[in-house]
């Protein structure tokens, strides 16, 4: 044996005792995080293992281990179906839609406030705007109703007194998407400033002054100051947007949406929890879940590759 | 600023104008519902703006008021924010205070395995069946316990506990306090508007809880306010989709007074955390 490989084995069981010595210093660290595994194993991993069921046949009396194995039948059988691929597309023609339009709406507004300098005014202005993002979905789609219906509706109101026909937004499988996207523009648009509010705070102010020193417009310190301070958030905003492509938002279509409207609004989330839970279809379901998570990851891992190559950080 | 010339102030006046009217769109139909819930039944509801009530009564909350359902929603809502959020902070202190100690041994990797959650999940069947296993199903646990912690928030706390200097610490360290003792008696005063961002997060996500309740909780004796307040706005909708002439004879002002009475408390407590979450995301914001 060699000496460096005898001085490495020394050092090595070296570092296994200071590290033995460093656990049992941590003791009360790892009591710390027992309720956070606890709950991370049950809610999270476990479910993981659960996922199997979309290769099985499954039922509830014989458990998770005890059901037969399918293999990919149930795969097979839901990629054969016609439904399957219509609340795919549907997903993912709103969520599109939720990128395209709803990405910029909270940047531009985020350069605006921080080109408000009446402090009392940009206060207001926040507190008003973060509002709807704290109020439910089913608060949201009541006040939707409210403002949308035929009859008393401000917005049918104002198409009505401009001689138009009123719109049935909510009702019409032609204008049920937009009304999906504003209205999911409308409670987030506000809080999602936020995170590039707090970037520009970090904001050398001196950075504004000198370029107003050197006479530089208006726009130009938008374009070479501001946007630049947060263009590492974009980026990142922008890849977990893209990783998240297959939420279209569960809980915002599932209050809106009815029958009438199944054909353009229902998505895979709605559809797992119609066929699962409604009809009890719980492999089926399941399959349908997890090929939605498989393909997030997929995207999520892509959009950071991409990012990296334009040489911003990603997000691991 | 010092010296702008004409272009610069009019895209003041412009930008203040643009604000203003984005903050009032957003703002116009909580207004409006506000109003409506003030109208009395009988008027009808005028289409059109409404920016002030012709006749103001309160018809619809003294109806509302008297509903048994209404006050048992109401007290399962408290009972889940309250309780919930106090379980939820519990367990996120302590896993943000332990993952913020980098030398703890094996830190890195389950800060890992807690952020891949993020990003992999098992999906909402499996979760369904974990609650029905554990028994949770048609119990006020289902709709706390599945959703105790939530990532970002732990990623949140972290990193302010990352940010309180070590040295703080130490001294406490030197006094013989164990860790238990220093996060009680030096961290936690420390980072209150973190806590309190924190807590305002989940206490708000415990109050408008709504798809774990609909997963999970079938019971009406333990209907949360938010699928009481989907039954109220339902009954209304099946009118609105058949026909969908008048959804306003079953009680419009009734419906948007129960959406007042849930919106309220959110509405008059959040400003007040204002100052803190704005801190307490811009700190977040740095640290990652």
């Amino acid at each position: 044996m060699s000496v460096p490989a005898a001085a490495a084995d020394a050092r090595a069981v070296v570092a296994r005792r200071t590290l033995w010595k460093r656990v049992a210093r941590s003791r009360y660290l790892y009591i710390m995080l027992l309720p956070a595994i606890l709950y991370y194993g049950i809610f999270h991993y476990y479910p993981m293992y659960g996922a199997l069921i979309a290769f099985k046949q499954f039922s509830i009396t014989k458990g998770i281990m005890g059901s037969p194995w399918a293999g990919f039948k149930n795969f097979e059988y839901l990629f054969g179906l016609d439904k399957f691929w219509h609340v795919f597309w549907n997903t993912i023609v709103i969520s599109v839609y939720r990128l395209v339009f709803g990405f910029p709406f909270p940047l531009i507004m985020a350069i605006l406030m921080n080109e408000a300098r009446k402090l009392l005014f940009k206060k207001t202005v926040q507190t008003i705007v973060y509002l709807p993002h704290f109020i439910s979905w089913v608060i949201m789609g009541g006040l939707l109703i409210n403002l949308l219906s035929a009859d008393g509706g401000v917005v049918n109101g104002a198409i009505r007194s401009l001689g138009g026909e009123p719109v049935g937004f909510l009702t019409d499988d032609r204008y049920f998407r937009g009304t999906l996207v504003w209205s999911m523009i409308w409670k987030e648009f506000g809080w999602n400033t936020i995170i590039y509010m707090a970037a520009l705070a970090g904001v050398n102010p001196q950075l504004y002054e000198a370029a107003l020193m050197d006479g530089a417009s208006r726009w130009r310190r938008i374009w070479h100051i501001t946007l630049p301070s947060i263009r590492a958030t974009i980026v990142i905003l922008l890849i977990l947007r893209i990783g998240s492509l297959m939420e279209a938002g569960f809980e915002q279509i599932f209050v809106l949406y009815h029958p009438g409207v199944y054909n353009v609004a229902d998505i895979i989330d709605t559809y797992v929890y119609r066929i699962g839970l409604t009809d009890g279809r719980f492999s089926l379901a399941a399959a349908v879940g997890l090929f939605k998570s498989a393909i997030n990851f997929v995207l999520l891992v892509i959009a950071n590759r991409l990012s990296r190559m334009m040489g911003e950080n990603g997000i691991y | 600023m010092a010296h702008s010339g004409f272009g610069s102030k009019l895209f003041d006046v412009l930008n203040y104008l643009f604000l203003a009217l984005t903050a009032l769109v957003t703002l116009y139909p909580f207004w409006d519902s506000l109003i409506v819930s003030i109208t009395p039944m009988k008027e009808g509801i005028s289409a059109g703006l409404h920016l002030f009530p012709k006749t103001v009564t309160f018809e619809a909350y003294q109806y509302l008021l008297q509903l048994e359902q209404l006050w048992s929603s109401y007290k399962i809502s408290v009972l889940v924010t309250v309780i919930g959020t106090a379980i939820s902070m519990f367990a996120t202190i302590l896993a943000a205070y332990a993952l913020s100690k980098k030398e703890l041994p094996g830190s890195r990797v389950i800060m890992f395995t807690i952020v891949f959650t993020m990003m992999f999940g098992g999906g909402i069947i499996p979760n369904f069946l974990v609650v029905k296993q554990l028994g949770m199903l048609n119990t006020v646990w289902a709709m706390m316990i599945p959703a105790a912690i939530q990532t970002y928030n732990l990623i949140l706390m972290r990193s302010f506990f990352l940010s309180i200097p070590e040295s703080l610490e130490e001294s406490a360290k030197i006094d013989g306090c164990h860790d238990f003792g220093i996060l009680l008696k030096i961290v936690i005063p420390l980072s209150m508007p973190a806590i309190a961002t924190i807590a305002l997060f989940y206490a708000v996500s415990r109050w408008n809880e709504f798809f774990m309740a609909v997963m999970y909780v079938t019971d009406k004796q333990l209907w949360p306010l938010q699928l009481f307040l989907r039954s109220m706005l339902m009954e209304n909708e099946a009118a609105f989709q058949s026909g969908g002439d008048s959804p306003f004879l079953l009680g419009q002002s009734i419906k948007m007074a129960t959406i007042m009475v849930s919106a309220i408390p959110v509405m008059i407590i959040y400003p007040f955390f204002q100052r803190y979450f704005v801190q307490g995301v811009t700190l977040g914001a740095i640290k990652e």
